[in-house]
């Protein structure tokens, strides 16, 4: 996978030290305070379970810690970069290169293919299209889904989708993936193999990975959880993460 | 359950006499399975020999006992050790934690602090068997699946209760 070297600028933190860090985020959607001093640190190669009851604010802390929005007071850090110190162009540019994101309805373009699919965000950052349609092959190969590579998302079953959707998030050999709810629209023996070919993949890579997810079994997967309540951390979280 | 440590609990609440306490535990925590007069007793006596309990003298009290009992700090500090130490997933866990809950809420303790650490107990549990079941054949693999789900099913007792506590705590107050 050293074909392409998308992000040469960045500094990859050794693995166990912060390779996300966030302090003090309060974040308020007009009187709602969404998060209210959230204090985080998450490992480089460290998979992260964010838990919590609906409402809590586990995605608009992801969405903060992704630079998708942008905290009213507080920092986020990603690597060498001060995410909280960007304009909307250069998150979005952070994003493109450094971030990948699995959603819960693997949000693939219906009228592509499942390779073309893939390789998107590489044709995106630049790369010519004969090396993007390798590597995507190699993701899809990786995955095992290389037989659904001809296919539109809407003739694949929803893990097959699932497994596409997670093959475009690592294409761009991103530094963290912020996946919510990767599984929630699966059934427990399917999400559990998406789960598994997902997290096989990000541990070979040393990807760090953020996980929304209300499903104790799938946090059971990560190396340790948070639990966001009413916009914090609860103190468990807290004791756990220092 | 530690029957003792809920009993302690109760006369956290306000010091009382142990025909009282009887009633109360079995109104409380009983469901159908009272406690025995002598278990009471018993309990009391050891927790006096212990300086977790103490007797405010002998007097008339609505049952045949005399003495009225009241917690020391020595049993304050039980309680509290007992609050803030999680259980490990077992059967009888729901028990222990419903008893710890309803009298963290009676206590004005931190309730919600008691179940993120329970919670956080057993998803170091649920961690620990998921790391088992990646690397052992089918059948292991069901037995693990199995466990998992039993432990599940108390996640999601404790996250009904945490969403609950606020009534929880009011309906004890009235009910106090």
């Amino acid at each position: 996978m050293a074909d392409i070297a998308l992000n040469p600028a960045t500094t990859v933190p050794a693995r166990g030290t912060p390779l996300i860090r966030a302090i003090g985020l309060h974040k308020s959607f007009g009187a709602t305070k969404a998060l209210r001093g959230i204090d985080l640190d998450v490992n480089q190669g460290e998979v992260l379970a964010v838990m919590g009851p609906s409402g809590s604010g586990k995605s608009t802390l992801i969405h903060c810690l992704a630079g998708v929005l942008a905290p009213e007071e507080g920092q986020v850090v990603i690597g060498d970069t001060d995410v909280t110190a960007l304009n909307a162009d250069e998150r979005a540019r952070l994003r493109l290169e450094r971030i990948g994101f699995v959603f819960q309805f693997g949000q693939l373009l219906p009228d592509l293919t499942a390779l073309d699919n893939v390789a998107l965000p590489l044709l995106m950052n630049g790369v010519g299209r004969r090396a993007a349609t390798v590597r995507a092959r190699k993701w899809l190969d990786r995955l095992d889904i290389s037989d659904q590579a001809t296919k539109v998302p809407g003739d694949m079953s929803g893990g097959q989708a699932q497994r596409v959707a997670i093959a475009r998030a690592l294409v761009t050999q991103p530094s963290v993936i912020f996946a919510d709810e990767p599984t929630g629209s699966l059934d427990s023996v399917a999400g559990e193999k998406v789960l598994t070919a997902m997290l096989e993949a990000v541990r070979e890579s040393n990807t760090t990975v953020v996980l929304i997810t209300h499903d104790a079994r799938t946090a059971a997967y990560a190396d340790r959880e948070v639990i966001v309540r009413d916009g914090m951390l609860s103190a468990a979280s807290r004791g756990v993460a220092a | 359950m530690d029957k003792s440590l809920a009993l302690l609990g109760l006369v956290d609440t306000g010091s009382s006499y142990g025909y009282d306490l009887k009633h109360r535990y079995d109104e409380v925590f009983g469901r159908g399975k009272p406690i025995a007069f002598g278990q009471v007793y018993a309990a009391l006596a050891r927790m006096i020999r212990d300086g977790l309990l103490t007797t405010l003298g002998e007097e008339a009290g609505a049952g045949p006992d005399r003495k009225r009992y009241a917690i020391t700090e020595a049993g304050r500090d039980r309680i509290r050790e007992w609050f803030s130490t999680p259980d490990r997933p077992a059967p009888e866990l729901a028990d222990n934690l419903f008893v710890k809950v309803v009298l963290a809420c009676m206590l004005d303790s931190d309730a919600d602090e008691l179940l993120d650490m329970q919670r956080s107990e057993h998803l170091a549990r649920m961690r620990e068997l998921t790391r088992i079941k990646q690397h052992s054949p089918l059948l292991e693999r069901l037995a693990v699946d199995h466990a998992l789900f039993q432990i599940e099913a108390d996640l999601r007792w404790i996250d009904m209760t945490s969403a609950r506590l606020t009534d929880m705590r009011e309906e004890v107050r009235r009910n106090g």
